[in-house]
């Protein structure tokens, strides 16, 4: 009989996570497994370029700060990592990740997941989910990975390694993949599975199960933040689970955070679509069991769906930015000036210039509280263009309000940032064929 | 008459140009309230200039909850929209705006 329950933490939650959390985690959760997810929308295309510039990088850009605080901790317990912190080169990842070990001295087996990249072989007529026009009509595209299961990940938890790397995993898949493993579930399992991945779900976005995304003074509030934990969940074989956190570290888990996370994202309650299986969550039940406690049950499944999504990134131009702020008598009128001022100067070459009042409407286009007069705003000028220097026309015209501009305007900006567009289509599972590398240091000293 | 920020709380997710909200009763006897009067016209009026497409909601009793899939919301896309929050990330207190 496997040990019962599996338990299973969460390190991260994106790519830019805290560190030290995951390290808590590490040390004192008494993990089995140890899951890292930072892959965003966006993240493997960008990690695309940077491969691009040079063939040694293209993995997460905090991968070795975190694999060095872990290191240490890996050779003292018995957890093992799943990551998809190689991002666009989980190879090159391993490899760092064996250098780190050698210097550390803790001896290391990592496996490296492939087949995501579908960048070679994906149709360029096939319809995007987005518009159903052709993927081709795309323009420049640098990244096409498929989203891969809890099956992708079997090879490599079957084998020793005490670090599995991947690039594109769906996120909830990461988690259910231990499970799989651990209990031996069988991938038509459905219902198993959606528990699991429900379960999944719930951990997949770290502090966000433990009072980060949630907090609000006096209405929600949520102790200690500033140390907010990292959750685990206790998994038992039918895939129900108990969620939880470290005694002693920030946050709060219980009903309202739980649901709220449940929820995240998900854009049909009753058919939450992952490679693995499709979850009905609208039959979950959850239940405060204990302080920092809450137990899941309920989630039902059906056949996973015919063929795999593809997150396809492409060159989508650049984005220039300016900013400048008034403050006192009259902030607004001024600052609403400043924007008429660019608008008109900017317009021929930026039809669509986007013109926002920060303090005041920039987050929702306009304000719900009609009695509100801001002491201080800031004027905030984004347009798109087709190359940098075109970008950077607009801070510059923003920069140019100090002396030409409405009276007390100060503190200007101006940025100029690269854009990655995303789209998805679909792809025939057969087309998408994984495998599996590993690489290792033993402990011993290198032969000469 | 209240604001739901005092009924309910809510989280705002992303995927693409969809802006997920869901709408929790902090008390279970509250969520019959927000079924009857946060419907979908309801959201779409409070929402306008925000919300351009088309708005799904879920039933989700167990939970106390309603989920609202809202289409074309965040300005074409987390990766090409000019707003600051690209993700919608801030509408979960736009919502709660709503009066009922």
């Amino acid at each position: 009989m496997p040990k019962t329950p599996l338990r299973i933490g969460t390190g991260a939650a994106f790519s830019g996570d805290r560190i030290d959390p995951a390290l808590v985690l590490a040390d004192q959760g008494e993990l089995d497994f140890h899951v890292f997810e930072c892959l965003a929308e966006r993240t493997i295309a960008l990690a695309q370029l940077r491969k691009r510039k040079d063939s040694s990088k293209g993995y997460d850009p905090l991968f070795e700060r975190r694999m060095e605080g872990l290191l240490p901790l890996l050779g003292k317990r018995r957890f093992r990592i799943v990551t998809n912190m190689g991002a666009a080169n989980p190879e090159a990842a391993a490899d760092v990740l064996i250098a780190i070990a050698r210097r550390l001295r803790v001896p290391l087996k990592v496996a490296v997941v492939h087949g995501d990249d579908v960048l070679d072989r994906i149709d360029l007529d096939s319809p995007t989910m987005e518009t159903g026009n052709p993927i081709a009509e795309a323009g420049s595209l640098v990244s096409a990975n498929a989203y891969l299961g809890a099956e992708a990940l079997l090879p490599a938890l079957a084998s020793n390694a005490d670090v599995i790397i991947s690039g594109r995993v769906a996120d909830p898949s990461l988690f259910l993949g231990p499970m799989v493993h651990h209990y031996g579930w069988a991938l038509d399992d459905f219902d198993r599975l959606a528990r699991g991945t429900a379960v999944g779900h719930l951990l997949e976005c770290a502090g966000q199960l433990c009072g980060g995304y949630f907090a609000e003074p006096a209405r929600k509030d949520v102790p200690d933040m500033a140390h907010l934990g990292f959750p685990f969940a206790d998994v038992d074989a039918e895939g129900n689970a108990v969620l939880g956190k470290v005694s002693g570290t920030g946050g709060r888990i219980n009903l309202a955070t739980a649901k709220e996370q449940l929820l995240y994202e998900v854009i049909d309650p009753h058919g939450y679509v992952t490679p693995d299986v499709i979850a009905n969550f609208a039959t979950v039940r959850l239940k405060e069991t204990a302080p920092d406690r809450v137990a899941i049950d309920g989630a039902g499944g059906r056949p996973r769906p015919a063929k795999l999504k593809v997150s396809v990134g492409y060159l989508a131009g650049y984005i220039g930015e300016g900013e400048i702020g008034y403050a006192g008598v009259n902030a607004l009128a001024r600052a609403r000036l400043a924007g008429d001022i660019v608008r008109e100067r900017l317009g021929a070459a930026f039809p669509k210039l986007r013109i926002d009042l920060i303090g005041s409407t920039s987050l929702h286009g306009r304000s719900f509280d009609t009695e509100e007069r801001p002491y201080e705003v800031r004027l905030r000028v984004a347009g798109r263009a087709a190359t940098a220097e075109q970008a950077m026309t607009i801070g510059e015209e923003v920069e140019a309000l100090y002396t030409n501009g409405p009276g007390g305007g100060g503190g200007t900006r101006k940025y100029v940032h690269e854009q990655i567009g995303i789209v998805s289509t679909l792809i025939d599972r057969e087309r998408v064929t994984t495998r599996i590398t590993f690489k290792e240091w033993n402990g011993h000293a290198e032969a000469a | 008459m209240p604001k739901l920020h005092e009924l309910a709380h809510c989280r705002a997710g992303d995927k693409g140009d969809t802006s997920i909200l869901s709408l929790i009763a902090y008390r279970p006897e509250d969520y019959p309230l927000l079924a009857q009067r946060v419907t979908i016209e309801a959201v779409k009026r409070h929402l306008r200039g925000i919300v351009e497409g088309e708005v799904r909601r879920y039933e989700l009793p167990e939970l106390w909850a309603l989920q609202f899939v809202c289409e074309h919301s965040l300005g074409g896309g987390v990766t090409t929209s000019l707003g600051l929050d690209a993700h919608g990330k801030s509408l979960s207190y736009a919502l709660l705006e709503m009066v009922v």
